[in-house]
């Protein structure tokens, strides 16, 4: 026998041990950790996202507010780009070599083996040219998106605009949001984001080691389809709309129209406004910067925005509450002899009216009858006047004053209507009277009310009483779904009784001759109203105009506010008096030159410093007596 | 003549020819699924790689029946030649060979291409057997190593010229081959030594090492009873390890290339470098681990599918395995690999002539080499090495080869009871 017949165990043992090391490294690769598994599985599954179509924002009679446009985005992935013709990719897409060199730079610094985008939103007739030569640019592709379009370009404040979803945005939204999605970022397309923004889909795509798509994991098991965002049904009437943002040409200003059965917005007009197609596609940065830049604010979204004293459109208010509390009544007369006395101080009126009733006091908006209505219900409520002033403040605050009414829109501001505490705070006691804020009896001083506070009081008296929550978006989805919220009455506390004499009033104010807004009569439709100026510190005052019509089972409220026009006969009036025709009639009777007169006026305040929202005056405005 | 054929096949060490059957067919199967592509369907088409192999395994088993056939004698006497074609075939190589891959190792014939290195091994076996076995060397003289050592050290010399590293690293596993005929058993330790120190040196400090190792050896000196005994080996121990870790840092840096660096630097973890040098290695870890207990499934493997393995047919065809049959498949595989090692040492103790157990240690050392040193390298075990997995890899020359060698091996095993 050999002599080292015994080493043939030495090497068997080693082959053994060598068979078992490897053995237990395989036990530990892929029993123990995990971690190969879903780096596989990373190696290999691709998430392609499919984003889905937004909804749809139609009018009220289904006509179309919002709709999308197919665009393209150029991708690319900068590890698959081979050498090809620079110049003519810029050529087709139409844009520099530097644009080109910088874009493809930044999508390097991101990943090179990542898609990003070369560039964005491409039309249809660029994307034409380029997809038939797109074989010429391995690493380059074309993501189909969708950007919003405005077959009118109409309601821009109100319809919103969407953009990028932002770092924040997609925090918040644990996932939802990936970088490069769209979100609303104002008016309806914010406040309808979840509904209008659908559910991305998912193609989970197998990919070779050169990300070559293979096909879909597990047969498309996983994937899923893009859910369209709902459609809305806005309560808007589109050719309502369109002829309101006609006038309000040239103009600072709101126009608010409500359907006082349902508190649907039926106009809803901010101007000077833009064109919402400018808040989409390429140029939409420069645009933007442009609208920010612009003096007349056109970004600002005066319906609910923009805070006025009301001025004597607030009598109403003020006739009715007083009412109520029974400190007035339809025949209550007081003698004007060209204003109110109190103390060694008077509130002037505009003429000289001698005896008027209640109604009376409406149509010819008479200041005198105001102040001692308001001091009645201040100091001669059988209270200390503090007290009394608490009472008057909550009966006028049941009218949405002072308080947000939750219109469905993002940003809306309350106004103001102030605390009786506030007057003691700045007046260094309770002591004071009806005489310290006496010009709150005709609209003026610390009051701040938005044209849709406004509007909304106006569906109040059309009412005679109650009012729905006020709102843009009429019905969700393909099955017209409608919020609860809005289906709910809001009874302001008024007896409707007490609004015989002052809708008579009204009524008077634009169809008997001497009225106010006589000037503003429909042949055919009894329009009831009210005018009134907002006093202006800083230049000529605002003309207001609020009314409802029929007269009898209403169908419009509108309110109506021009910046730096004057008297609220002027301009608000006529056009109050045009949209309220244009709705209940479909057609305006009124000849061209009148409707020709104020869409072609031009009432842009000079800009020599950047006009400021309208302040609400103090005590210190001085009390001129207006309309 | 009838009658001494059928004597012959009958003689055939069955297991060892089921074993071999068995690896091929695992081999050939984990090809198909490493090159099907689920987009254009699975046609047997030869243009492919599985359709190349499977007119390899049909020349494979011609060869070896040919072999088998032949005269026993033929294999010792012309050993010398064997070795003297593979000499010229290795130089030869390096003229008109072709460079794949940074190695000038294949010279082209027609469509297909050998490579001498693979046949140099079964040629070098054979006349260190015939070597070793020649009854007047005294396998205890010094020279009769240095002999040995020569054999086998001309064609790694060549091998190196290529330079292909990993098919010269097979070569010194017939070390187990010497060990086995007499070699002292310290040149295994020192070889395990030596490679503990290697990767030691290259982790820690030079001061670090140098100083433990000075440690260690007083700490054994005051330890040993029979101190005088002990006291040379020690103290020579210590300065020989000294001066190789000295050279290890010459070795490293100045003789071995980049990308052996980088390679040796990624397995030790002291660069991360997953798109480039570490990328293979990661993706077969991914692969094999990916495959769990039982596998994703024959042709479901997302890894080798779709490239993300390189070489998956050849040298990482383990990759394959490990995806698609998983740890049980594995296990099969390393199972059988043991087994015929096992069997071939089983083989080679049952031989009455030395020739012929020589031969077959060579044969055993050589495939060990291959087996460990691959899937070794498919698990980050060891630096990236291009050598194949006996039987399964895809590639002619390598499957001709290990044919040569195995089935040499039985014919020998078949005429055990005669006499060479």
């Amino acid at each position: 026998m050999n002599p080292y017949f015994a080493r043939k165990f030495v090497i068997q043992g080693i082959f053994i041990a060598t068979a078992v090391i490897l053995l237990v490294r395989l036990f530990y690769l892929q029993i123990v950790n995990d971690k190969y598994l879903l780096s596989a599985n990373n190696n290999v599954l691709r998430k392609i996202l499919i984003y889905p179509a937004r909804g749809v924002i139609l009018d009220r009679k289904d006509r179309i507010l919002v709709q999308n446009e197919p665009v393209y985005d150029i991708m690319v992935i900068p590890i698959e780009v081979k050498p090809f013709d620079t110049l003519a990719f810029c050529r087709l897409l139409e844009i520099s070599k530097e644009r080109f060199d910088r874009q493809f730079k930044k999508a390097v610094n991101q990943s090179i083996y990542k898609a990003s985008v070369l560039e964005k939103q491409l039309s249809a007739k660029v994307y034409a040219a380029f997809q038939e030569r797109l074989y010429q640019f391995p690493g380059f592709y074309v993501q189909n998106r969708t950007i919003r379009m405005y077959p009118d370009s109409l309601a821009a404040q109100f319809l919103g605009y969407i953009g990028e979803v932002n770092e924040k945005a997609i925090e918040k939204s644990k996932g939802f949001y990936a970088k490069g999605d769209y979100i609303g970022i104002s008016g309806v397309e914010k406040s309808y984001e979840e509904l209008l923004r659908g559910q991305r889909g998912v193609q989970n795509l197998m990919v070779d080691a050169f990300s070559r798509p293979k096909g879909h994991f597990a047969e498309g098991r996983y994937d899923t389809l893009a859910v369209s965002g709902e459609g809305l049904k806005s309560s808007l009437d589109k050719e309502l709309q369109k002829l309101g943002e006609k006038l309000m040409n040239h103009k600072i200003g709101s126009i608010v129209a409500i359907e006082p059965a349902t508190g649907e917005i039926l106009a809803f007009v901010s101007s000077p406004s833009y064109n919402p197609n400018q808040m989409v596609g390429r140029q939409r940065g420069n645009n933007y910067m442009k609208l920010l830049n612009n003096p007349y604010k056109p970004m600002f979204i005066r319906p609910i925005q923009a805070e006025y004293p009301p001025g004597s459109i607030f009598k109403i208010v003020n006739a009715l509450v007083a009412q109520q509390l029974g400190l007035i009544n339809p025949s209550t007369t007081f003698v004007c002899g060209g204003g109110y006395r109190y103390g060694n101080r008077v509130m002037g009126c505009t003429h000289v009216h001698g005896p008027m009733n209640l109604s009376q006091s409406i149509q010819y908006s008479c200041n005198t009858y105001y102040g001692y209505t308001f001091n009645r219900m201040v100091d001669h409520a059988g209270m200390r006047s503090v007290e009394g002033y608490k009472k008057w403040q909550a009966a006028v605050a049941k009218f949405g004053i002072g308080s947000k009414l939750n219109i469905d829109l993002p940003n809306e501001r309350k106004g103001l209507l102030p605390s009786a505490d506030y007057y003691t705070k700045r007046f260094g006691s309770d002591k004071w009277t009806s005489g310290f804020n006496i010009s709150l009896s005709i609209g003026q001083g610390e009051l701040g009310i938005t044209p849709l506070q406004m509007a909304n009081i106006m569906a109040i008296v059309a009412n005679r009483g109650y009012f729905y929550k006020p709102h843009l978006i009429k019905a969700i989805g393909a099955n017209n779904v409608i919020k609860k919220e809005f289906t709910e009455r809001i009874n302001v506390g008024i007896n409707s009784a007490y609004f015989i004499s002052v809708i008579d009033g009204m009524s008077r104010v634009v169809n008997q001759g001497g009225g106010t807004a006589f000037n503003s009569k429909i042949q055919g439709i009894e329009m009831c109203g009210k005018t009134g100026t907002v006093q202006n510190p800083h230049g000529d005052d605002h003309s207001v105009f609020v009314a409802f019509a029929p007269r009898n089972n209403p169908k419009i409220a509108i309110a109506v506010i021009v910046e730096n026009s004057g008297y609220g006969a002027t301009w608000s009036a006529p056009i109050a008096s045009l949209m309220v025709e244009k709705y209940l009639r479909d057609s305006i009777t009124r000849p061209k030159a009148y409707m020709d007169r104020i869409s072609n006026a031009n009432l842009l305040p000079a800009v020599t410093k950047p006009i400021s929202k309208p302040k609400i005056d103090t005590l210190k405005t001085k009390l001129k007596a207006k309309l | 003549m009838e009658s001494k054929q059928r004597n012959i096949f009958f003689n055939v060490d069955k297991v060892t020819l089921a074993l071999f059957v068995a690896l091929c067919i695992i081999g050939w199967l984990n090809i198909y699924a490493a090159v099907y592509d689920p987009e254009k369907g699975n046609l047997f088409n030869l243009g492919t790689n599985y359709g190349k192999q499977f007119i390899f395994l049909v020349t494979a088993g011609i060869l070896g029946i040919l072999i088998l056939v032949m005269d026993v004698k033929f294999f010792s006497t012309f050993s010398p030649l064997f070795y003297g074609i593979s000499i010229l075939l290795l130089l030869l190589v390096l003229v008109v060979g072709r460079n794949v891959g940074g190695n000038q190792a294949w010279i082209p014939l027609g469509n297909f291409r050998l490579q001498p290195s693979e046949f140099a091994k079964f040629a070098t076996c054979l006349v260190l057997a015939q070597f070793l076995s020649t009854a007047t060397i005294k396998t205890k003289a010094w020279q009769t190593t240095l002999q040995a050592a020569a054999i086998i050290g001309i064609p790694v010399a060549l091998i190196l010229a290529q330079p292909d590293v990993g098919s010269a690293l097979t070569f010194a596993s017939l070390i187990f081959v010497l060990y086995r005929e007499g070699l002292s058993g310290y040149f295994l330790v020192f070889g395990l030594l030596a490679i503990v120190l290697f990767v030691l040196t290259l982790l820690l400090s030079k001061i670090v090492l140098i100083v433990g190792l000075v440690v260690i050896a007083g700490f054994l000196l005051t330890q040993i009873r029979n101190k005088k005994q002990w006291m040379r080996p020690i103290v020579l121990g210590t300065i020989g390890s000294i001066l190789f870790i000295f050279s290890v840092d010459f070795t490293y840096n100045n003789i071995l290339k980049a990308h052996h660096r980088n390679r040796i630097d990624v397995l030790l973890g002291k660069v991360e470098d997953l798109r480039g040098e570490g990328y293979n290695v990661n993706q077969s870890k991914i692969a094999i681990g990916s495959g769990r207990f039982w596998g994703k499934g024959f042709l479901q493997g997302t890894q080798t599918k779709y490239d993300f393995v390189p070489e998956q047919s050849t040298d990482f065809i383990f990759c394959t395995v490990g995806e698609e049959w998983g740890f049980v498949g594995s296990l099969v595989v390393v199972g059988l690999y043991l087994f015929l090692l096992l069997r071939i040492i089983f083989i080679a103790e049952r031989q009455r002539s030395s020739f012929s157990r020589i031969y077959g240690y060579g044969v055993a050392s050589i495939l060990f080499c291959h087996f460990f040193l691959n899937l070794g390298m498919t698990m980050g075990l060891v630096p990236v090495i291009g050598i194949p997995l006996p039987f399964i890899s895809y590639g002619g020359s390598s499957l001709w080869g290990f044919t040569l060698l195995l089935f040499i091996l039985l014919r020998l095993d078949a005429n055990r009871m005669g006499i060479i």
